[in-house]
Order: structure tokens, then C-alpha cells, then sequence
């Protein structure tokens, strides 16, 4: 299996859906040997223990610059910072993105022949050349699964060509295709011409403890947006609900948690648009005080414009928060128990918030009807689907 | 001797639109015109039209059938705006004297839980209405979604009919069978029980092909209603009119089924029809202790699909404690736009108990989901409140 993050490295859905599915599968007697890349080896190490939680697993490192959901931009000033330092690991790293993850395809074709396999489970596009690599060298079937497309991560608009390719030329040589959900399927179908019966969808899913269920006392009104803070997620159109909404509840607050390259346009737009003192900008949190986050709001809301899955929400509701999210993504395929919206009606969202900020009742129906379905879903059914793809291909 | 009593149930309500809370206060137009008019002119197209044209076809074959109807005043309301001919096509049936019509509350309320006062008036409105257009004084009352307990008993019989109607639930009846009259314990008037099992056949099983009586015959049919002989008085069966056409599309054989169950069950000389009127006639075989409230809705057969969640406790809640300010107002409009909020669909379409498998309750539902629903709904009421407010702060200083 080649991923590129995993907890507790990881700044997305991406890490946290790859262990839950590599659990269930090592639960469901799956050997796995999962390969992604090591940026540096104190990282490795925990994450090692993360995956010394599950038995059938081993974890595999490529010494390697790629790390989530980075853009060629980003990894070239990465590259150039550690010219600056002379950092001798330097002539081992690719000089860009695109050099970087046919470097790592090259070492995955080298684990292919170390270790006995029966199947690949390549994991996004920046992981599907070295699938195709690893299936050339040992001539196993190659799963690809996507979780994302270039489409969802650019709003349409800019698509990075080589990413696009990349996507398309693994979706292709792949001998079966996974989906986080039909919303995805249907993309992959309309943008990568792929034939609809070699897409098959796994949603994504959740592991809670449902005799675990601590529903605060919410007393403040405070309404949360946590995820990476860039185009795909609107947390712009969030700020421009949180507008709407202190027109008619100067008491509420609004918290943005997480990074990314929106950020610093977003704080001046709140500044802008008078309501710095309402919208806080957390940054990163650690898992710890992400779940402190939850069980503080009022409300989560994901108003991504275009999510293939989602698992946040999952979490939300797993932590007793109600949740909104945009109909604009995957997860509302399996969550009832929450509102919905189109990521571009800020009028929309700011009634529903002020709506849940208003009637507790409201609050508290979500809350304990979102918490009952997510503590029905389970990674062990996305493990079992998995496995009939794997059937299928074998 | 089998004597079987239809009753068909006719009603569709206002259904509020998706009115925003930065509406409130600007805008006083509750109401999906749109979607409302949509639907009342399907449903009369679908079902109304051509089912009243067999019953009557078949009122006028069989001089021995009789068939009953209750109607809520939003549905008149409707078909009086939008379907005119529906209502000439009612009144046909009425003409024929072979009809009876019940009484209910007006706004197909939940009135008799919250507020007796409203309750009486809405039940008096509904009297006027129906004396209006149809020109019946009815005899048997049936209150929203055949909710009823021991007080509505009681509550029936002073205003002066002779039978009221519920649920032929099993938990209030245990061993006993809805196939006779019963008398409340609380009242000195007639209780016709609905027999669920054949009602349930035509209305919810009948196009069912994974029910092992499918298809259902008009002759099958008949031959249980006949089976009855010897056990029971009679076969009350009660059901949503818009089974007809509706619930049952016309592919499913549900007209022909209309046509012909009426002669199929003429056949055995021992059988005929009655209206709830005649069937309490017969005498009582016993007592029945209702003290909760039971409804005809879902396997629960009680009120939760209205009452069973916090969101629609407190959107009741809300709508009630408001009626003193909103009789105190005055206003004409205020006064009706508050009736038709009282509506049982509005608290129906909050209901989250059946959300996760998205089945047939969603029919005529407007909304994507119960908590939309309740947004509406609750952003409505804020308006309404802001309305009052003045009027409200008002009274004391014209009681000075």
C-alpha cells in the first residue's frame, strides 16, 4: 500500500482515513506493508508507533521531500531554503515535485521486488506512479484509490496538467479503481474517461466508541471551521456568513483552525470587513485540541467547495457537534443528521447558524442523531468492500 | 351479516416555504404557493378526479353502497382556489345521498391536545364549511390522524355525536377484534375501530410484490371481508383517499380494484355497506379504556411522528403559548396565518424517525430534511412574535 501521510503526521483526511482502512483490512487478516515517504526519521519513528497499534502492518519508509497535499510551489522553496542551509541530503531530493515523485517511483519499483506481495493499493496521485512502478516490477493487480482529484483541489479552475495526467495515467493502468464516493466516481468518469464499472465506491468511515458519547453544555455560541484554509474548503464563504450572522448575534464567534495559503487574505478580509474581534484564526491544532475545538462549538461547518469525502464532519459528530456541510461533497452521502448547504449560499448558512445558535432543541436533535449514525458506521465495512475490489482483480 | 364502512380521508396541507430568519420582520408571505398549488392540482388530477368517478359510477350501479369522507378545510381551501371542478365532482357524491361526511378540525390540528378553546372553534369552522358546500350536518366525528384517548371520547359525545373514530390498534385492544362497535368508557357514544390488517392491504400492501397476497384481487379481497361472517358486525376501513392514484399508482391495477371491490363484496348476499352513522346502530360489546392517545400513524400507532422529538415539542409548544396574543391581536390574517401553522403536517415533516432509511414518508414533503423543516417553521413563529410585540405592549395601556 503506498500513502504519503500518516498519523500522527498527517494535515488531512488523507492519514487519517489511510490507518483506519489499513486497521480494518490487518483486522480482516490483510498483510499490509504500507510505504510512504520519510521526511525525516524522528517523525518515522512515531509513526511507527501509531502503526505498532496494528498487527498485520509494516510500515515502510522512502527517504523523501513529498509531504501532503504540497504544490510544486511549495516543495521548490522547500528545496531552495535547504540550498540556502547546504544541506548535504540536498542531491538526494529531486529538484522539483514532479523529479521528487519519479524519484519515489523508482524506489517503490525497488520495494516491489523486496517485498512479497499479491496486490498494489496505490493511494492519490502523488503515490500512482510509483504504483505503476511497483506493478511493472512485480506484475501484481494495481488498486488506485482517489481521494481527491486535481478538479476538487483547484475548483476547476488552473488544473495543474502533469497532476492531471498523473491521475489519469494511474487511474488507467489501474486494474480497478477505488472512490471515496459517487460524487468522486462521477467526477473521475466525466473528467478521466474512465468506463463507470471500473470505479468502485469505499466511503469513507469512522471508528467510534458509541458508549463514549460526552455531550457538553455548549454556553457560548461558537461556530467552527476546521480544516485546511484554501480555495477547496471555502472558508471564505464562511467568513462571509459569520458576517451575516453577527448582523443579527453580536455574541458569536467564530473560530477558523488550520493553515494554508488563504489564510493571511482571510484575517484581512475579517478585518475588512469589521469583524476581527469575532473570528479567530487558530493555525494548526493537534489532535488533543482538536477535539477540544468540537466540543466547544456550538456548530461545524464544512463548506467546501468541492470535498470528495470529508471525514471531518464524521469526527465532529463523533466529538457531540452538529454539523453543516456543503452539499458539494462525498460525506453527504452518508450523513443524514446535518444540515446542508450549497457552499455559495452565505444567506443560507447564516440562517442555519444563527438557527442552531437560537434553538437549543435544534441543537441537541442533531447532536444526539448525528452521534447514533456515525457510531454506526465503521471502517470494518470499508475494510470488506475493499476486499471485493481486491476479489475482483486478483 | 358483514356490513363494511369506507371512509376516505381528504386532506393536503399549507406547506410553509424555506422562509429565512433575514426575512423576519420584512416579509409576512409564509406559504409555498408554488409548491402547493403543484401538488393540490396533481393530487386532484391523480386521484380525486378519477377516483370520485368510479365511486360515483359505482354509487350508481350498486344501490347498496355507501362510502364516507372527511375533508380538513385547508384541503376545501385549496381545491376552491386552484381545482374548482374537484369540489362540483365532492358535491356529486354528497347529491347522491349515499355519502356522509365527518367532521374534524378545520386545520387538521393537533388543537385537542394543546388548547380546547381552539379546538372547539376550528371544529366549529369545519361545521360551517362543510354545511356550506356539502350541506350535511355530520353526525360522526374523527379528530387528526384518528388520534384519540378516553378525554376526545368524552369531549365527541358533549358536542353531540353519535361516534367518534380510532385506530383499531392491538394495544387497545388486545384480544378483542375492531369488527364491533365499542363503547368508551368515558362517554355514552359509539366507537368505530379502524380494522388495520385490511385497511393496510389496499393502502399500503397492495402493490407490494413481496407480500404473499400479491396481487390483490378485488374476489380476494371480498373472501376475507367475507371470512369476517360470524365474527364481527362490521369492517371499518379507513384510509388516506390519496391511496387511490397516489400512494397506488394507476399501473398498479388500484382503479380497477376500486371498480370492482364493490361488487365483489355485494356478491355474498350477507354482506353491505354502511356509513359510520349506521354502523353505530349496532350495539356496543364492550367497554374500551383508552387513556393515552393513539393514532393511526406508523407501527408505533401513537403520536410520535408529531410529538416524538424536541424540535417538534418546542415548535408546539411555541405555536400554542401564543394563542392569547394572538386572539388579543385581533387580526384577521395573524389569526388564520397562525391556524394553518397548526397544521399537523408542519410538525410531521420534522419528524426524524424514519430520516435514515428516506422511505415513503417523504411524500408531499417539501423539505431535504426535519431540521430544515424546523428552521422554517421556528423563523416563521420569530416573525409572527415580532408582529405581536406591539400589539402586546399595547394591551395594558387600552385597559387603563
Amino acid at each position: 500500500m503506498f500513502g504519503w501521510e500518516f498519523p500522527p503526521f498527517s494535515s488531512g483526511g488523507l492519514g487519517s482515513a489511510c490507518y483506519g482502512l489499513a486497521r480494518a483490512l490487518s483486522r480482516e487478516n490483510v498483510d499490509i506493508t504500507f510505504v510512504l515517504p520519510q521526511a525525516n526519521p524522528i517523525e518515522y519513528d512515531f509513526m511507527k508507533v501509531i502503526a505498532a497499534n496494528i498487527p498485520r502492518l509494516k510500515l515502510r519508509g522512502i527517504k523523501s521531500m513529498i509531504s501532503g497535499y504540497a504544490t510544486s510551489h511549495e516543495y521548490e522553496q522547500k528545496i531552495f531554503q535547504m540550498k540556502m542551509k547546504a544541506d548535504p541530503s540536498l542531491e538526494i531530493y529531486g529538484q522539483n515535485l514532479i523529479e521528487e515523485v519519479e524519484r519515489y517511483a523508482n524506489k517503490a519499483a525497488e520495494i516491489a521486488r523486496e517485498e512479497a506481495h499479491d496486490l498494489i493499493h496505490a493511494h492519490d496521485w502523488l503515490t500512482f506512479k510509483a504504483g505503476i512502478a511497483a506493478k511493472k516490477a512485480s506484475g501484481k493487480p494495481l488498486v488506485v484509490h482517489v481521494h481527491a482529484t486535481e478538479f476538487d483541489r483547484t475548483g476547476g479552475h488552473g488544473v495543474n496538467q502533469y497532476v492531471y495526467d498523473a491521475e489519469r495515467e494511474g487511474m488507467h493502468a489501474a486494474d480497478a479503481i477505488i472512490a471515496v464516493s459517487n460524487y468522486t466516481k462521477s467526477k473521475i468518469i466525466r473528467y478521466y474517461a474512465v468506463s463507470p464499472e471500473k470505479v468502485h465506491v469505499v466511503h469513507n468511515a469512522i471508528d467510534i466508541d458509541s458508549t463514549a458519547a460526552n455531550p457538553q453544555h455548549k454556553t457560548g455560541k461558537v461556530v467552527l471551521y476546521l480544516g485546511r484554509v484554501t480555495l477547496q474548503k471555502g472558508p471564505d464563504y464562511f467568513v462571509d456568513a459569520a458576517k451575516k450572522v453577527l448582523e443579527k448575534e453580536p455574541d458569536a464567534r467564530f473560530i477558523i483552525a488550520g493553515k494554508g495559503d488563504m489564510e493571511t487574505r482571510l484575517i484581512n478580509k475579517a478585518a475588512s470587513l469589521g469583524i476581527s474581534d469575532r473570528v479567530l484564526f487558530t493555525g494548526f491544532l493537534r489532535d488533543s485540541d482538536i477535539a477540544k475545538a468540537y466540543s466547544m462549538a456550538s456548530l461545524y461547518v464544512m463548506p467546501s467547495v468541492s470535498e470528495p469525502f470529508g471525514i471531518t464532519p464524521l469526527e465532529a459528530a463523533g466529538n457531540c457537534t452538529p454539523v453543516m456541510i456543503s452539499k458539494q461533497s462525498g460525506v453527504s452521502e452518508v450523513l443524514n443528521h446535518c444540515l446542508r448547504v450549497d457552499f455559495w449560499d452565505v444567506n443560507e448558512m447564516a440562517n442555519k447558524i444563527l438557527a442552531v445558535l437560537h434553538h437549543r432543541e435544534l441543537q441537541e436533535a442533531l447532536t444526539e442523531n448525528s452521534f447514533r449514525e456515525v457510531s454506526r458506521m465503521s471502517w470494518a465495512s470499508s475494510a470488506k468492500k475493499c476486499m471485493q475490489v481486491y476479489e475482483a482483480v486478483k | 351479516m358483514v356490513s363494511v364502512c369506507f371512509y376516505f380521508q381528504v386532506h393536503q396541507p399549507e406547506r410553509i416555504r424555506k422562509y429565512s430568519v433575514f426575512e423576519v420582520g420584512k416579509s409576512a408571505d409564509y406559504f409555498f404557493h408554488q409548491k402547493n398549488r403543484e401538488i393540490i392540482e396533481r393530487v386532484a388530477k391523480k386521484c380525486y378526479l378519477p377516483a370520485n368517478a368510479i365511486i360515483l359510477e359505482q354509487l350508481k350501479k350498486h344501490g347498496r353502497l355507501k362510502v364516507a369522507y372527511s375533508f380538513s378545510g385547508v384541503v376545501l381551501e385549496q381545491l376552491e382556489k386552484y381545482v374548482p371542478e374537484a369540489i362540483s365532482s365532492f358535491q356529486k357524491l354528497a347529491d347522491t345521498g349515499k355519502v356522509e361526511i365527518l367532521d374534524e378540525t378545520y386545520y387538521h390540528s393537533l388543537a385537542f391536545l394543546y388548547s380546547k378553546k381552539e379546538f372547539f372553534e376550528q371544529v366549529r369552522m369545519h361545521r360551517r364549511k362543510i354545511s356550506e358546500l356539502f350541506g350535511q350536518k355530520p353526525k360522526v366525528f374523527r379528530n387528526t390522524e384518528l388520534t384519540y384517548n378516553n378525554e376526545l371520547a368524552a369531549t365527541a359525545a358533549e358536542m353531540g355525536y353519535k361516534a367518534v373514530l380510532a385506530e383499531g390498534a392491538d394495544h387497545i385492544l388486545g384480544w378483542r377484534s375492531p369488527n364491533f362497535v365499542y363503547k368508551p368508557v368515558t362517554a355514552d357514544i359509539k366507537l368505530l375501530l379502524k380494522n388495520y390488517r385490511l385497511s393496510d392491504d389496499i393502502a399500503f400492501r397492495f402493490s407490494n410484490h413481496d407480500w404473499k397476497h400479491w396481487p390483490l384481487t378485488a374476489e380476494k379481497f371480498a373472501s376475507w371481508v367475507n371470512s369476517i361472517n360470524g365474527n364481527g358486525n362490521c369492517v371499518n376501513l379507513f384510509m388516506d383517499y390519496e391511496t387511490f392514484g397516489e400512494h397506488q399508482w394507476p399501473s398498479t391495477g388500484i382503479f380497477n380494484f376500486l371498480r370492482a371491490v364493490p361488487g365483489e363484496i355485494l356478491k355474498h348476499p350477507d354482506n353491505d355497506f354502511r356509513t359510520p352513522t349506521e354502523i353505530a346502530e349496532f350495539k356496543p360489546v364492550g367497554e374500551l379504556d383508552v387513556p393515552f392517545t393513539v393514532s393511526w400513524a406508523d407501527v408505533e400507532r401513537d403520536l410520535s411522528a408529531w410529538t416524538g422529538n424536541k424540535m417538534q415539542q418546542a415548535a408546539l409548544q411555541k405555536i400554542y403559548e401564543m394563542e392569547a396574543a394572538i386572539r388579543g391581536s385581533g387580526s384577521k390574517k395573524l389569526i388564520e396565518n397562525w391556524r394553518k401553522l397548526q397544521t399537523s403536517d408542519h410538525f410531521y415533516y420534522m419528524c426524524t424517525k424514519w430520516f435514515n432509511d428516506g422511505d415513503v414518508h417523504k411524500y408531499f414533503n417539501p423539505y431535504d430534511s426535519p431540521y430544515d423543516a424546523f428552521i422554517a417553521y421556528m423563523n416563521i413563529i420569530s416573525d409572527i412574535k415580532q408582529k405581536l410585540k406591539p400589539i402586546e405592549e399595547a394591551i395594558p395601556t387600552i385597559m387603563r
